[in-house]
């Protein structure tokens, strides 16, 4: 039985678009407590035995199942570290969904910082949706350092959503990925700052396996006196295929630095990287403008719709 | 419907004043097809995006409808009834073509008449409702996705600022075959196309020769065409 207050359901539903308990798999953490846990016949989640998190096992050949493992911190202060294992065995196609939600209302500061680690059998195929979110109008900073990593085996393939897109002051991600042959990662990174916040993301892919892929592409929006750096490096040990992108709009007084980085130490790695920072072009206004819409409606969904 | 008195428009070049429109005067009439031409720098696209708003005349107004739209922004004329399309169609990350014929209709268009609009202009609907306005689409389709925001967006008045640039000979005859069914299919609304294109021409009401900033000719294509045709557009210093 989950129970959750009303501003833990909205923070729920913000960072997993769930607005009742899901169906399947999953592990509903407040305040530091567990407050529901579901097992199903393929995935089994355990604590770990010193609280410092949980495992979740999922059998080989599960397909069609989702696992979620929201958190939500709704009372001032409360800073954690948590650990969540994830064992994926071979040949299952499954959902996760993690994301964070922080209210705080008081005056000191609230964190969390999840540190993941993926563990995805061969021929398995995850996608995997972690969703940031930050509210409340204390002096209290809303923190979250996540860190993630991934460890694929052979043929396996991974898509991760990650998208930070409101009230979150101070983050600082990070993301390692470790790729055996054939196997494949993409990464899906939205991320939004305004007021003072600060954000950092970096990542580091290495292709380990002959024809192992990696697709890292950032979008972000930094706004106000916000500022962001964006730090990714794909490194090609083998015959194998990496993109990395990093495309930012700046506005107000924002500041952004993009460092996509690429390292080959093979002659058959094929590694590009792109990046762009630029503030939103005068014609897209004006184009959006001549359909009725005002400057700052136009200037809505532009961003919307570069952060989709 | 569309009323131009004493237009002006000049623009600082040098520490000097530049006059590209120069005292214009010009009446377009509901239901008419009219076309403007003339060479390059006599002030065509200026006079385009004046009666949008995109630019503020220096002297003189605009009336729409009766209505002194001079000191109305951008939005507000849309909203008044006046649409344009852009020369060079203007890109957009994330945003899809559905959204943006959602936001030309002002409402939340159906996938089914967003599809009637795209096929309006020659596009398999289904191919492209859900791409994205980004560089993968190419100068002929972009323009046509342009119009196509224009048809969705059912206005009084439509500006179409040279539809024929960047788009390769295939495209132009597919281009030449929506401005020809909007010509036969005006009811109380008016075009008006900045155009150099002859094929264009033939098609209109009336037509107006501008060069050097003023109104040379405006008149129908039989009295306009023959003076045209086989006019070397040369630089007027040269002449």
């Amino acid at each position: 039985m989950v129970k959750l207050d009303a501003i833990q359901k909205r923070l729920i539903e913000e960072i997993a678009d769930l607005h009742s308990v899901p169906e399947g798999a999953y592990n509903f953490r407040a305040n530091s407590q567990l407050v529901g846990r579901n097992t199903t016949a393929n995935i089994d989640i355990v604590s770990k035995p010193d609280g410092s998190g949980i495992d979740i096992h999922i059998k080989p050949g599960t397909k069609n199942e989702s696992v979620h493992i929201p958190v939500v911190l709704s009372q001032s202060g409360i800073k954690e570290t948590v650990y969540n294992d994830f064992y994926v065995g071979e040949d299952s196609d499954v959902v996760i969904v993690a994301g964070c939600g922080i209210d705080n209302c008081g005056v000191r500061d609230s964190e969390h910082d999840g540190i993941h680690r993926f563990y995805v059998g061969r021929n398995a195929k995850v996608k995997y949706v972690e969703k940031h979110y930050g509210s409340g109008d204390g002096k209290g900073q809303r923190i979250l350092n996540p860190v993630t990593e991934v460890y694929m085996e052979e043929g396996s393939s991974m898509e991760m959503e990650m998208e930070q897109i409101k009230g979150v002051d101070s983050t600082d991600r990070q993301t390692i990925a470790e790729l055996k042959a054939d196997a494949r990662l993409v990464v899906k990174e939205r991320l939004m700052t305004h007021g003072n916040q600060n954000a950092v993301s970096g990542y580091q892919v290495n292709l380990n396996g002959a024809n192992a892929t990696a697709d890292v592409v950032s979008r972000s929006v930094a706004r106000d006196d916000s500022s962001q750096t964006f730090n990714a490096r794909i490194t090609g040990n083998a015959p194998c295929s990496g993109h990395t992108e990093c495309d930012s709009i700046i506005m107000d007084n924002g500041r952004i630095l993009a460092i996509p980085s690429l390292e080959a130490n093979n002659v058959d790695a094929m590694l590009v990287h792109e990046a762009a920072i630029g503030k939103i072009a005068g014609d897209q206004l004006v184009k959006l403008m001549t359909l009725g819409l005002t400057e700052q409606q136009a200037e809505e969904q532009i961003i919307n719709g570069f952060l989709r | 419907m569309l009323e131009i008195r004493n237009l002006s428009f000049a623009v600082e070049e040098d520490g000097k004043q530049k006059e590209i429109l120069h005292d214009l005067n010009l009446a377009i009439d509901n239901g008419k097809f009219v076309v403007i031409t003339g060479p390059n720098g006599s002030g065509k696209s200026t006079l385009a995006r004046l009666i949008m708003g995109i630019e503020k005349p220096t002297s003189g107004s605009i009336l729409f409808d009766g209505k002194d739209i001079t000191d109305l922004d951008i939005t507000e004329r849309a909203k008044q009834g006046i649409s344009f399309a852009f020369q060079q169609p203007v890109r957009f990350k994330g945003i899809r073509v559905k959204d943006l014929l959602r936001l030309a209709a002002g409402k939340n268009l159906s996938i089914s008449a967003a599809c009637e609009y795209l096929s309006e202009v020659g596009l398999c609907a289904r191919d492209y409702i859900d791409r994205e306005i980004n560089s993968s689409l190419s100068g002929g389709e972009l323009k046509r996705i342009e119009i196509a925001t224009l048809l969705a967006r059912h206005t009084r008045l439509s500006v179409f600022d040279e539809p024929e640039a960047g788009i390769d000979l295939w495209s132009f005859q597919n281009l030449i075959r929506i401005f020809e069914k909007m010509r036969r299919e005006i009811r109380d609304s008016s075009i008006v196309i900045i155009s150099h294109q002859e094929r264009i021409l033939n098609i209109a009401d009336e037509i107006l020769l501008l060069s050097g900033g003023s109104i040379r000719k405006h008149g129908t294509p039989e009295e306009i065409m023959p003076g045209l045709v086989g006019q070397n557009s040369v630089c007027e210093k040269l002449q």
